[in-house]
């Protein structure tokens, strides 16, 4: 994964409170090899009507919001289950910043672990983002460096977790770092088995069957 | 003199390696995988990286497998390949699987406890968004997504920021015919379904304590809808008889030896919470959710809100939205609304006591809807039909089917009809979580099981009166 500081591009408002990743990438989808693109998944039933045509009204059918890449949504963010396919679904299409005031802490990780900044603001700083949006999608730009994010007149800062910004800017994978650190791992394990063999489950399964 | 430490700060202090900037590596003691996670096992072949450590890990299959015929080859392709792919990854690394044909197959959160594998003072990892359950040990359990598995089968390890710890007491007593699914929801409820973010939430108090470890593991369940980081409960001499004997735990002088250590887990008394909340027991109703949010929850007897009645128009839309896509009227009773179906299962509520508190509404009844029983695990399974909770579901007309994920998510093609309104002992009530259009209410399995015997959403209290649950 390469790393990135700065991106301008197309920002699209999202003026919906808890979008879950159920929304983001329907369950049934997600047997799909990624292989094979997730964008066309993207809000796939939500962006629909019961009949399966394109909604008029749905801001991301919007004909100029073709090419957005910086999403500006409501609280609670890509809450719910774990799948990491919402990132991918939200990646494939297109999309590099999703800005909310907040996010599904399991959703926040796994963006960042795909290079997908989610960029929290607060609940004000969206509404002014959304605002500047309403009629339309407009030109914006993000910087991890200072931690700002723009679209159209308005200029935010934002925050982000732990540890997030460094590994966005460096596009660090966490094996290759964690293998550093592969002494301390084995010395850590090696101590608890010794002082805890129990932890160790098949050891004691194996007593139990014997 | 060390400062005081809470339970979870006592877990976490002992599963940190190293530290970098604001994250923490942590040992992993239990690693589950299921068919969803093929894709962390496709990026440690695209590297050629093997499993570090093949004995903690275990695979279960539950998410895709399906509930009936289960005899017969799984007619859809897509399907047939998920489950075939867990058992190629887990068989190429040497790691145990619990699959479609183990007699101890189930649900990962129903069989990582039920098979001892879950103990106090672990770390418990999964691919899945409800691995808070494992908490109910007073162990530290958690979802991850593709890129973290992928990361834990390599390393056995995972890089977290650590959470603050946040208190939920529940003191008092419940009334009748409520539990740990109501306990979650009211809370839930109060503080949003983000109002436990970044936070590690323990659960104690008078209520708490008096749980089985069955309503524990339904309360750490649902830590993940109200926004938690992880749910724990300290253990305890309930903990403690539950996992003695089980497969995996530990045997002989080893039990002994884990229990001196389990016993030091509970936090220090003076210990301090970044929040704390308080749940009067006896004020919890049964609670039923009426939106697509598992904080869009009420008590039964209530009526179901009014955007017309709200001052903040960003709420008022989203009432309305959600009402809309419910189905819904405004300021209408909750009590009595048809539902068309009823489903008892997921890793929240089809453990065995909550089968038998749902079969004992419906002894002797018959349900007015259709709906699908499906244990958390073959062996849950087996022991109700032992018990006879089977025939009970039978005779009141409700399909008795195998375990696993089911209509919690519908991977395995066990969907509602669109439009289709269904009372579920499930964990999500999200737009769509049952399929496209479906309309879930999220209740306990009482209340599931007295929408079946009336039709509708209504108080299982009544229909409680001089049965035991
Ligand atoms: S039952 Fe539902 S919530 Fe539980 S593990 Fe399966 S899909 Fe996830």
């Amino acid at each position: 994964m390469s790393g990135w500081t700065t991106h301008e591009g197309l920002a699209v408002g999202l003026p919906l409170e808890g979008v879950d990743t159920d929304q983001l990438i329907p369950a049934r989808f997600m047997s799909t090899p990624r292989a094979q693109g997730y964008g066309g998944f993207l809000l796939h039933d939500i962006r629909r009507d019961a009949g399966g045509a394109l909604r008029g009204d749905f801001p991301l059918n919007d004909s100029r919001a073709d090419g957005a890449s910086i999403l500006v949504a409501r609280r609670n963010f890509g809450g719910g289950s774990s799948r990491e396919a919402a990132a991918y679904a939200l990646l494939d299409a297109g999309y590099r910043a999703v800005v909310a005031p907040s996010f599904g802490d399991i959703f926040q990780g796994n963006a960042v672990n795909n290079g997908l900044l989610p960029a929290r603001v607060t609940e004000a700083e969206a509404e002014a983002l959304l605002a500047a949006l309403a009629a339309g999608p407009v030109a914006g730009a993000v910087d991890i460096g200072r931690g700002t994010l723009r679209v159209g007149e308005v200029s935010v800062p934002f925050t982000l977790a732990p540890g997030a910004a460094e590994k966005l800017v460096n596009g660090w994978d966490d094996i290759d770092l964690t293998r550093h650190h592969q002494d301390r791992i084995g010395a850590f394990r090696d101590a608890l088995k010794r002082d805890r063999p129990w932890l160790w489950p098949g050891a004691s399964a194996w007593r139990a069957g014997a | 003199m060390t400062a005081p430490r809470t339970l979870f700060d006592k877990l976490w202090d002992a599963h940190v390696i190293t530290s970098s900037g604001d994250k923490d590596l942590l040992w992993v003691d239990r690693h589950f995988v299921h068919e969803g996670s093929h894709h962390a096992f496709g990026k440690i072949a695209q590297r050629g990286l093997p499993v570090a450590e093949p004995g903690l890990t275990f695979g279960v299959a539950d998410h895709y497998v399906p509930t009936r015929h289960r005899d017969r080859p799984i007619p859809d392709a897509d399907i047939a390949r998920m489950v075939r792919t867990l058992s190629e990854n887990t068989a190429r690394h040497g790691i145990t699987l619990f699959g479609l044909d183990d007699p101890r197959q189930g649900i990962v959160h129903v069989v990582g406890p039920e098979e001892g594998l879950t103990l106090p003072g672990t770390l418990v990892l999964c691919g899945d968004s409800h691995t808070s359950t494992h908490g109910a040990f007073g162990a530290l359990g958690f979802g991850i997504g593709a890129t973290e598995v992928a990361h834990v089968l390599a390393t056995q390890t995972v890089w977290q920021a650590r959470p603050a710890p946040m208190r939920i007491r529940v003191e008092g007593t419940l009334g009748p015919g409520v539990g740990a699914k109501d306990v979650a929801l009211a809370w839930i409820s109060r503080l949003g379904a983000d109002g436990a973010r970044g936070h590690a939430v323990e659960y104690a108090g008078s209520v708490v304590r008096g749980f089985s470890m069955e309503a524990r593991l339904t309360l750490c369940n649902l830590s993940i809808e109200g926004g938690a980081r992880m749910g724990m409960v300290a253990p305890d001499e309930t903990t403690f008889a539950y996992l003695r004997g089980r497969p995996y735990a530990p045997g002989g002088d080893a039990w002994d030896a884990a229990v001196v250590a389990w016993s030091a887990l509970p936090g220090d008394a003076d210990a301090a919470f970044a929040r704390e909340t308080v749940l009067d027991g006896a004020e919890i109703a049964p609670i039923v959710t009426w939106g697509t949010s598992p904080e869009d929850a009420l008590p039964i007897t209530a009526t179901l809100p009014d955007p017309a009645r709200e001052t903040d128009p960003a709420r008022a839309a989203r009432i309305k939205a959600a009402l809309d896509y419910m189905g819904l009227s405004a300021g209408r009773p909750l009590d009595g609304t048809p539902v068309d179906r009823v489903f008892i299962g997921s890793c929240t509520n089809a453990r065995i006591e909550d089968l038998r508190a749902a079969a004992a509404v419906l002894a002797g009844r018959k349900a007015r809807v259709p709906g699908l029983v499906s244990p958390g695990s073959s062996l849950v399974k087996a022991q109700a039909e032992q018990e006879g909770l089977d025939t009970v579901f039978r005779e009141a007309g409700l399909d008795w089917v195998a375990s696993g994920c089911s209509m919690c998510v519908g991977m395995n093609g066990d969907l509602l009809a669109p439009g289709e309104r269904c009372a579920s002992t499930t964990n999500r009530n999200f737009r769509g979580r049952q399929g496209p259009g479906a309309r879930t209410h999220l209740v306990s399995p009482v209340m599931a099981a007295a929408a079946a015997v009336t039709g509708t959403l209504t108080d299982a209290r009544p229909l409680l009166q001089g049965r035991g649950t």
